[in-house]
């Protein structure tokens, strides 16, 4: 190996006594403060939906969006005001919350239930999670059919597909939530003593929580979903029916109406569920963004 | 070195461990380990990594009981591990009662944290502690059921140099104040030499080396006989 030297290396010594070397750019470190827009957050949240409306009421009154396709926000306005002066819409509205309340309940309550067995002991697992996860597999809106021949056309159908909408969302959040608690934790809860029951209370079950707030969630946007279905069979009351009736007159304001009590019913759940998380995961040392 | 204690042994007996093993998967981690701790004396555990230390304590806590052999510990008995391990979902004051009989009211708590300096924290969120902080409320979590033994392992191991200073200290008042047996295991042998009455070195699954601290406390680590003592353990633990 030959090491050619035809420059000699630089020449720093020189350099570095001489002329000392310029100071670097300094940058300021902003404050997060300083950083924060000066507009809330909530006018900035409102803003887009607000320039949608607006630009769809413009296509409307300028005729590019005939009314017979689809109504203008202000038509609707007026449709949703009639519908709630006349009592309609809140009586529709109570029918469908109702519907939505006792299938979230009974399927939140069997999918909490199986994976609590299922999450909390081998036994329960080895019986129960092969089963959930052959039937999860199932599309359950295909069972309409099923149902009406089982149940007929009353409530008892339209509940159950709310019911196992729900059911299995929860029970793989939960089962997820419990099978992810901290081994250390539960080390920790051992070494103070917590015997087996006090440790699922105490540890597993806090620490399962999160998993069924997520579950409580997709079981929400689930439910709205299953109520749709269930609604667009034979319903003889409730938003379903509504907008039924109004397709049979061509009414596309009553329909768009019905389609944000469905958005705003689903928003408020929502709603009802972040403030839940709020309140009950407030522990939680997580990213909450920037 | 022991018998001025001799004919009070059983009496004054903390843990008295015969013949221990503990395998996992057909290798000894710990073999035939023989170990007795006087009531109220700070033992240190020093040992490499590795070595079996962390598994003895999880032993004498009662967490591991895939064991052969004879092991006789206080019914009351507390652990700080390294990580704080405070359950997140409680605030600190409740994560100091957990686990004690009955309905503790939170005076108890207070108090402990008020003994680690910790009563202005008591309502916070375990995840709104700096790393002393969280530190403190495990030992005080421990404290509160006041042990007859405390087992330490590595308590000081995540902490800066500072903190990990000043928790040490806490320690030693604690320890002062409250009389109970400690064993702390680490695997800084000034720590051990600044603490401890007596210092064992754990080695291939046994104690390999066992010698008391005869000098006066507060330690100096500049002291002469600190020198000396350091220099032995770590030839002991075969860095030198
Ligand atoms: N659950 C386990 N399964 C298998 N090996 C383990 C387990 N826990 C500890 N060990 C082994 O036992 C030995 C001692 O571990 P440990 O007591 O944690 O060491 P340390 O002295 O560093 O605290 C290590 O070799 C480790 O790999
Ligand atoms: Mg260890």
């Amino acid at each position: 190996m030959s090491i050619d030297l035809d420059h000699a290396p630089p020449d720093i010594s020189a350099k570095t006594a001489s002329a000392p070397s310029p100071s670097p750019a300094l940058v300021a470190v902003v404050p997060a403060s300083a950083r924060r827009r000066s507009v809330p957050r909530w006018t900035r949240r409102t803003a887009g939906p607000l320039l949608l409306l607006g630009l769809w009421q413009l296509a409307s009154s300028l005729g590019w969006l005939p009314v017979d396709t689809l109504a203008p926000p202000s038509t609707i306005a007026s449709a949703a005001a009639d519908l709630i002066e006349d009592g309609t819409l809140p009586g529709a509205m109570a029918v469908s919350l109702q519907r939505v309340a006792i299938g979230l309940v009974i399927g939140g309550t069997a999918g909490t239930a199986l994976a609590l067995l299922s999450g909390l002991s081998r036994l329960g697992e080895d019986l129960i999670d092969a089963s959930v996860q052959m039937l999860r597999t199932v599309p359950w809106v295909g069972l309409i059919p099923l149902f009406i021949i089982w149940m007929g056309i009353g409530e008892a159908p339209k509940v159950a597909l709310i019911a196992l909408g729900t059911a299995f969302h929860l029970y793989l959040n939960v089962y997820a939530g419990i099978r992810g608690v901290d081994e250390q934790l539960m080390k920790a809860g051992g070494a103070l003593g917590l015997g087996r029951w006090s440790l699922v209370r105490h540890v597993v079950l806090p620490g399962a929580l999160p998993g069924f707030m997520t579950g409580l969630r997709y079981s929400l946007a689930t439910a709205w979903l299953a109520l749709v279905f269930g609604e667009s069979i034979n319903a003889d009351a409730g938003i379903g029916f509504l907008m039924n009736q109004a397709r049979e007159f061509f009414r596309t304001d009553v329909i768009v109406v019905c389609l944000v009590v469905y958005a705003f019913l689903g928003l408020t759940a929502d709603l009802v569920v972040r403030t839940l998380e709020r309140l009950l995961l407030q522990w939680r040392p997580t990213f909450t963004g920037q | 070195m022991a018998t001025d204690l001799h004919g009070a042994v059983a009496a004054t007996t903390a843990v008295r461990v015969a013949g221990l093993t503990r395998s996992f998967g057909g290798r000894a981690v710990i073999d035939s380990l023989d170990l007795t701790l006087r009531a109220g004396e700070f033992t240190v555990l020093l040992g490499r990594s590795g070595c079996g230390k962390s598994t003895l304590l999880r032993i004498l806590a009662g967490l591991d009981r895939e064991i052969e052999g004879e092991v006789l510990v206080p019914e009351r008995r507390a652990v700080a591990f390294q990580a704080p391990r405070l359950m997140p979902w409680k605030r600190v004051w409740r994560n100091v009662l957990l686990g004690l009989p009955g309905r503790p009211d939170r005076e108890r708590a207070e108090q402990a944290l008020a003994e680690v300096g910790l009563e202005h924290r008591t309502d916070a969120w375990p995840k709104t502690l700096s790393g002393g902080e969280a530190q403190r409320a495990s030992l005080a979590r421990a404290l509160v059921r006041e042990p007859d033994l405390l087992l330490l392992d590595e308590p000081f191991g995540a902490l800066d140099a500072l903190t990990r200073i000043k928790a040490q200290q806490l320690v030693a008042q604690l320890w002062q104040r409250r009389g109970c047996a400690v064993l702390l295991v680490t695997h800084d042998v000034d720590e051990a030499v600044l603490l401890a009455d007596r210092v064992l070195v754990m080695d291939e699954g046994r104690i390999s080396y066992d010698t008391h601290i005869p000098l006066d406390r507060p330690r100096e680590v500049g002291d002469p006989g600190f020198a000396a003592l350091r220099t032995r353990l770590l030839a002991e633990l075969g860095v030198v």
